[in-house]
């Protein structure tokens, strides 16, 4: 199956992730994010960091979520190469999800190739149909 | 959509549905095509039904497609009724441009702009996860965000001069380094003195053009072939996460209900979380004139060490282009405070207003427009015409066209810098991917909007510069 594809925005990156599950969706969607730093098959795993965030809905969370991986990079310049144990839970009202990204601290060895600004809410699709489709531009 | 023909370059969507305004849009009918292809005209259309707004939605001549407010977009809110809303700042809060002269002419410095380039280079760091070696304390970050550019010029960092000729002096008072969060602070600490990636670019440029000779005096501008630096950069990681935390904040505390688009959520300018907003707005702001400034000192250290004098390297002026700020404007006759959302907009204030600098007061203030990777850039003359136009406001610089991605496709970053050395421009970037996304071709033609802005009277042309070197990002 797919990953994800980026398609047509005046001026900034729009991409679709797909997933069997939301969580799937969820984890390409990161994996897209990534893509427009860096390659992250060229990304050591050898840091693991577990990320906790919630939303009141699922686009929020969402946006909460891969705003993990530019707050991670911009802080403490950890270089995310993959999302592992990614759960999605609904309590009280709000989402939840934990995960696990592993990957590397920055270093000389590794090309950061593009910067992203933010992941905005322009567009945002979180559908399902035969599968999961989520939606996102992000601010680059 | 009704869009009505106002003039040549003036264009209307009147008022309809849910708006309480008109939305203005001071576009040629050539762009008008490209602003049509995507979400602008939408965009200024759900800003126009904002609580309090007056007047009218503004859109400029370089307007796309933005999040919640179109980029390009301008409008004004009262103060008791009206609201202030991250989306209408942008996430790149005081993004912004400043000027640089030098007594240098293009003659006597040619042979030394690859030199010049490497060592700024040395110095700036630019491209992503560059950070500057020495990391700032907590307490050091919070001065920034609290005094701006003046706490800059107190730690050695340029002259009081500078300040006189930046946009807010450098420093908006109403700052509180207490509202940014934790995360914002993090994330910003690294990053202060850096250039960043993406559009931001620092280019030595040399004057090709005077369009009226006494202002450009008044600016420092002695004549053909005079060497500037400008400097396109902003708040970096910290102004991100500021919008990023406030749209959540806003959206926990109002819920989302009625809203035509997530990233026009807002907040009462009276109320407890839009007044917080404000505060942590304005200390993204100091972060980011303390950003250029820091960049502007490297640059002039760096031209005394290859050209062996920095003398004359005074500024000419420093303008923010995505910000909200509290101004008097005449609305219905009567003068009154209001809080003007600009983003991707300048301010543009004419002859006589307090908030421009004595020596610029006679003549208007430098509106600095960048143009793209290569191509020409702008310096225009606030005017009272704006003020009444558009809240005094005008263009920020040339406006995408075309999706990066698709610039991607198109481009190569190493073709790119071949084409431009061609034409004697050297290129220095940390990655040919940025590069091939900037292409000029990739943007609306610069010289095509600000010749709007002069013709609607948004701004008066006053010079037009070239680059020689640029950096990106």
């Amino acid at each position: 199956m797919e990953k994800y594809r980026f398609l047509q925005h005046t001026a900034d990156a729009k991409f679709q992730a797909f997933g069997f599950t939301l969580e799937e969706a969820f984890m390409n969607a990161a994996l897209a994010v990534c893509s427009l730093m860096w390659d992250i098959d060229k990304i050591q795993k050898r840091v693991n960091q577990d990320v906790f965030t919630m939303g009141k809905d699922t686009k929020q969370l969402l946006v909460n979520f891969l705003e993990e991986i530019l707050y991670l990079f911009d802080a403490k310049g950890f270089i995310l190469a993959s999302v592992k144990d990614l759960k999605i839970e609904q309590a009280e009202g709000n989402y939840r999800l934990s995960a696990c990204f592993q990957g590397d601290y920055f270093s000389e060895k590794y090309k950061v190739y593009g910067g992203i600004k933010a992941i905005t809410y322009n567009e945002m699709k979180i559908e399902k149909n035969n599968q999961f489709l989520v939606q996102v531009v992000v601010d680059v | 959509m009704e869009l009505k023909k106002i003039n040549e370059n003036i264009w209307e969507i009147p008022r309809q549905g849910s708006m309480r305004v008109p939305a203005r849009i001071y576009i040629s009918s050539k762009l008008l095509e490209s602003v049509k292809r995507d979400m602008t005209l939408q965009q200024a259309k759900n800003v126009a039904c904002l609580k309090g707004i007056q007047k009218a939605s503004y859109v400029m001549p370089d307007a796309h497609q933005g999040y919640g407010f179109p980029i390009g977009g301008v409008a004004a809110f009262d103060l008791d009724e009206g609201i202030i809303s991250p989306g209408g700042v942008g996430y790149d809060i005081n993004c912004g441009v400043r000027v640089i002269k030098t007594n240098f002419f293009a003659e006597e410095i040619k042979s030394n702009i690859k030199s010049l380039l490497d060592e700024i280079f040395k110095e700036v760091p630019a491209g992503v996860g560059k950070g500057r070696a020495a990391h700032l304390s907590y307490s050091v970050l919070e001065e920034v965000c609290a005094k701006g550019a003046e706490w800059a010029v107190e730690n050695g960092y340029g002259t009081k001069d500078d300040l006189e000729k930046t946009e807010e002096y450098g420093r908006m008072r109403d700052a509180d380094p207490g509202c940014l969060t934790h995360r914002a602070k993090e994330r910003g600490l690294p990053q202060l003195g850096t250039l960043g990636a993406g559009n931001h670019f620092l280019e030595i440029q040399k004057v090709s053009e005077i369009y009226d000779e006494r202002t450009a005096k008044a600016f420092g501008i002695q004549g053909k072939g005079q060497i500037l630096v400008m400097i396109h950069c902003g708040s970096r990681g910290l102004g991100h996460q500021v919008a990023s935390d406030y749209i959540r904040m806003m959206e926990n505390k109002f819920g989302i209900k009625d809203l035509p688009d997530r990233e026009l959520i807002n907040a009462q300018i009276r109320s407890e979380l839009g007044q917080k907003y404000y505060k942590a707005m304005c200390a993204a702001v100091n972060f980011a004139f303390a950003n250029r400034q820091m960049i502007a000192h490297y640059v002039r250290e760096v031209f005394k060490k290859v050209m062996g004098t920095n003398e004359g390297m005074e500024q000419v002026y420093d303008v923010c282009h995505n910000v909200a700020k509290f101004e008097t404007h005449e609305i219905n006759g009567q003068k009154r405070k209001v809080c003007v959302h600009r983003k991707g907009a300048t301010r543009s204030f004419g002859p006589g207003r307090e908030e421009i600098p004595e020596v610029y007061r006679s003549v208007g203030q430098p509106v600095i427009i960048p143009g793209s990777m290569g191509t020409a850039s702008y310096i225009l003359a606030g005017t009272d015409r704006a003020e009444e136009l558009s809240f005094g406001s005008t263009a920020h610089g040339a406006g995408r066209l075309m999706s990066r991605h698709e610039a991607l496709r198109r481009f190569r970053g190493e073709q790119i810098k071949k084409d431009l050395e061609s034409q004697g421009i050297e290129l220095k970037s940390t990655s040919w991917k940025g590069v091939a996304e900037e292409a000029s071709q990739a943007y609306k033609n610069v010289d095509e909007v600000v010749r709007i802005s002069h013709e609607v009277g948004l701004g008066k042309l006053v010079v037009k510069v070239v680059p020689l070197g640029v950096m990106k990002g």
